[in-house]
């Protein structure tokens, strides 16, 4: 844990309790997921019992108990991009990079993530790569885009398939 | 900036003149649409495009480009609006700005191609009033977003914006206020449909101090994004209403909580707010009345169930956002146990619109009980997808016929899903249902926050109701048993019926299950949540019990109750689906017939999208 980097995030939104949230956001977007450790520092730091910060952590959506890869890829599984095909761009992706949902590659290049509606839902079915949006996706153009970010078919787990 | 703080009603009044005197109507706009939706279809390059080609033929000066929100139209972006004259371009690509460029700015001329052209009779409409999907709408907060850059607050005073503020501070007392909304019956229009200016009313009466008020852009149901284009593309509208409400209940402090999936919602809604307290409508004194009040801005951490009032509060505080029992309601003790009205965006945004116009014209629009317009977000297997701003008591035939163009691909329409996963799905027999907060409830689903997703021949209702209830699962705060066990249930019983191990008596269970959780769950997720399940088995029974006694599934959704097959008098030996196929399941050799072995094949279609020749067959 890099702990000026988390004190400098503390001290931009102080310590009052009702600030967990937004400092564990913080912390998310530096490290791509929250070590244990800044979540000990951080509920010392508020006062915060270390259960309710690890409570947080756990049901929020957004935080990550552990290490996503450097491309986060999410795909939308709302009810407008799933009867037009979301599971299926969904499957392609875990296909190609030979991993689950919510699983992260051996290299740490990606992690992919089915989504409850991203609010794209014109134009289903839709993939974000990091901040990119993808719509009106076939399941046909998911590896070209994978390939953007730096997809060969040896970054996956299973030596990948093409 | 150091800008002149607005003191009063006429001081805005000189502002708006001024603007207005500083812009020519008569000089060039080019208007593109740079709302998440058609970002997603290359609105960036779109702009720089046209930023570079403007350059190149030196019209900098005279041509000025606008980046505005979003129009709803989202099926056909990007959206490109040339102004004075109106000309409505869509699917703008980049590759299509020099043809613009050179066609209609220098010569005055239009580009044909890039017309919307009706596909029944190809004739082409070149104004937004004559393009059915939207002629046919009534876009009373939606309509302005493509003439307002809402990083650029004096977009949307040169509108008329902020003089509902203004005439509420100088001449309305906060209970004439309340009065006035109570009176437009204007109901909540995040799903509750509760009468705003009641909700109002009892945070105003209710004990303790400090109040506050609170937007609710936690957005999660899937299939809706109104609140998205309205906090994106014109959140000052969203502010004024706010700053009226807070000023009418007494509060000097308020949020507006985003959900963290639209990080473009949070940038512009920051700007406005930045903005608004430079011209002296948010901080001290506002507009020289008085009043102080401010709004903080809190990005939520994805958790749909913190959508719900209580639990929205308790996320605010900075603690899991599950809800809480209402013993008490949050308008009582809310936020920190003070008085609290929570309202969502769009309920917020039609607040300046009463003001301005008055409730009579207000409760002139909609139906008896649901007065005004709603937004609605049409997607699915429709044609028009997109939103659409329609007065209450429209039928679902008008919306999605009218409005949207018809079932995609001229497939049979089955069903339209409304209201979220509360919600339910209605059959073509209550199409001309007329469209409120009332009508669709009776049906057994509900108007919700206006997700209106369309559904045809090839949706299995079954494979619906399991979505809704998986989703259900992952979003259940897991606090109360009914709810919890239940949905748990649901699901492995709609999984059994999917995957082929249904068995006779699973519908009735399903039955029982939901009027326990109805009855017995502690918050509206697990109370509203049997309704997709209750909606599928009371319109769409046959289609269960093809799943559970025939091991079918008629729309060929269900994985393990389909098999693909290749036609031998249609298949041509191209190869392609062999190449395709995952699994390598298909062999074959060039122009010879192709074969699918069942034993290897995952059914993941992809054979039956590749094949050009439709020799690939589900059974």
């Amino acid at each position: 844990m890099n702990e000026d980097k988390i004190e400098e995030i503390i001290g931009c939104h102080g310590t009052d309790k009702s600030k967990l949230i937004t400092i564990l956001q913080d912390v998310q977007a530096e490290y791509n997921w929250l070590p244990p450790d800044t979540l000990r520092h951080i509920a010392k730091r508020l006062q915060v019992p270390l259960i309710d910060v690890f409570g947080i952590a756990t049901f929020y959506k957004s935080f990550s108990l552990e290490p996503r890869g450097k491309h986060l890829i999410r795909v939308c599984l709302g009810t407008a991009c799933h009867v037009r095909g979301g599971p299926r761009i969904l499957e392609t992706a875990e296909r190609i990079l030979g991993i689950k949902a919510d699983e992260t590659t051996a290299d740490y290049e990606f992690t992919v993530e089915g989504v409850n509606c991203l609010g794209c839902c014109a134009l289903g079915p839709v993939m974000v790569v990091d901040k990119e949006y993808y719509g009106k996706l076939p399941p046909t153009k998911v590896e070209g885009i994978l390939r953007k970010y730096g997809y060969t078919s040896t970054s996956s787990n299973n030596g990948g398939e093409t | 900036m150091n800008r002149r703080k607005i003191k009063s009603l006429q001081d805005l009044e000189n502002l708006r003149q001024e603007i207005l005197v500083k812009r020519d109507p008569q000089k060039t706009r080019v208007s593109i649409c740079a709302g998440t939706g058609c970002l997603a279809l290359g609105a960036r390059k779109v702009i720089t495009s046209f930023k570079e080609e403007l350059k190149k033929q030196g019209l900098e000066d005279t041509v000025e480009i606008r980046e505005t929100g979003c129009p709803g139209f989202c099926e056909k972006g990007t959206i490109v609006v040339i102004y004075p004259e109106g000309i409505y371009y869509l699917q703008v690509q980049p590759g299509d700005v020099p043809e613009i460029v050179e066609k209609t700015l220098v010569e005055k001329k239009i580009a044909e191609r890039l017309l919307y052209t009706d596909p029944v009779t190809n004739e082409k409409a070149i104004h937004e009033d004559e393009i059915p999907f939207y002629k046919n709408q009534m876009r009373l907060l939606i309509g302005d977003n493509i003439k307002i850059d809402p990083k650029n607050i004096e977009d949307y005073i040169a509108l008329g914006g902020y003089s509902a503020l203004a005439k509420v501070l100088s001449k309305m007392s906060p209970g004439e206020v309340i009065e006035e909304v109570k009176r437009a019956n204007l109901r909540g229009r995040g799903g509750g449909g509760f009468p705003a200016g009641r909700k109002w009313e009892t945070t105003r009466n209710a004990p303790g101090e400090p109040k506050y008020v609170i937007v609710n852009c936690d957005e999660g149901d899937p299939g809706a994004f109104m609140d998205r284009a309205l906090m994106e593309g014109n959140p000052h509208s969203v502010i004024e209403g706010l700053i009226i409400g807070a000023y009418a209940i007494g509060s000097h402090e308020g949020f507006i909580y985003v959900r963290e999936e639209y990080p473009l919602a949070v940038e512009n809604t920051s700007i406005a707010l930045e903005q608004a307290r430079e011209y002296g409508l948010l901080g001290r004194d506002i507009m020289g009345s008085g009043f102080d009040f401010d709004v903080t801005i809190f990005r939520g951490a994805g958790a749909f169930v913190s959508g719900e009032s209580s639990a929205l509060m308790s996320s605010l505080e900075g603690k899991v956002g599950a809800p809480q029992p209402k013993y008490v309601h949050t308008s009582v003790k809310g936020l920190w146990n003070k008085p609290t009205n929570l309202n969502n965006v769009e309920t917020w945004a039609n607040v300046p619109l009463i003001i301005n116009k008055g409730a009579d014209w207000f409760t002139s629009i909609g139906t008896e009980g649901s007065k005004g317009a709603k937004i609605f977000s049409l997607v699915g297997k429709v044609n028009n997808t997109g939103l659409v701003e329609v007065p209450m008591g429209i039928t679902l035939r008008e919306i999605i016929y009218n409005i949207g163009g018809g079932v995609l691909a001229n497939k049979k329409f089955k069903a339209v899903q409304t209201g979220g996963p509360s919600g339910g799905c209605i059959p073509e027999s209550f199409i001309d249902t007329a469209v409120d907060f009332d009508e669709l409830t009776k049906l057994g689903s509900m108007m919700g926050s206006g997700g209106m997703i369309v559904m045809d021949e090839d949706t299995c209702m079954v494979d619906v109701a399991k979505y809704f209830i998986d989703f259900l699962v992952d979003e259940s705060c897991g606090r109360c048993v009914p709810c919890r066990e239940g949905l748990e249930r649901m699901s492995e019983i709609l999984t059994d019926i999917c995957e082929g191990r249904g068995t006779e008596g699973d519908i009735e269970l399903l039955e029982e299950l939901s009027e326990v959780m109805k009855d017995t769950s502690m918050c509206g997720l697990g109370r509203t949540a049997p309704n997709p399940v209750l909606t599928t088995i009371h319109y769409f029974r046959e289609e269960y019990d093809a799943h559970i006694k025939e091991k079918k599934c008629p729309a060929h959704v269900c994985k393990a109750l389909i098999e693909y097959y290749i036609d031998g008098e249609k298949c041509t030996g191209c190869l392609a689906c062999l190449k395709a196929c995952p699994e390598g399941a298909i062999s074959g050799d060039k122009e010879k017939v192709h074969v699918i072995t069942m034993e290897k094949c995952n059914r993941c279609g992809i054979c039956y999208e590749t094949c050009k020749f439709d020799a690939v067959i589900i059974k």
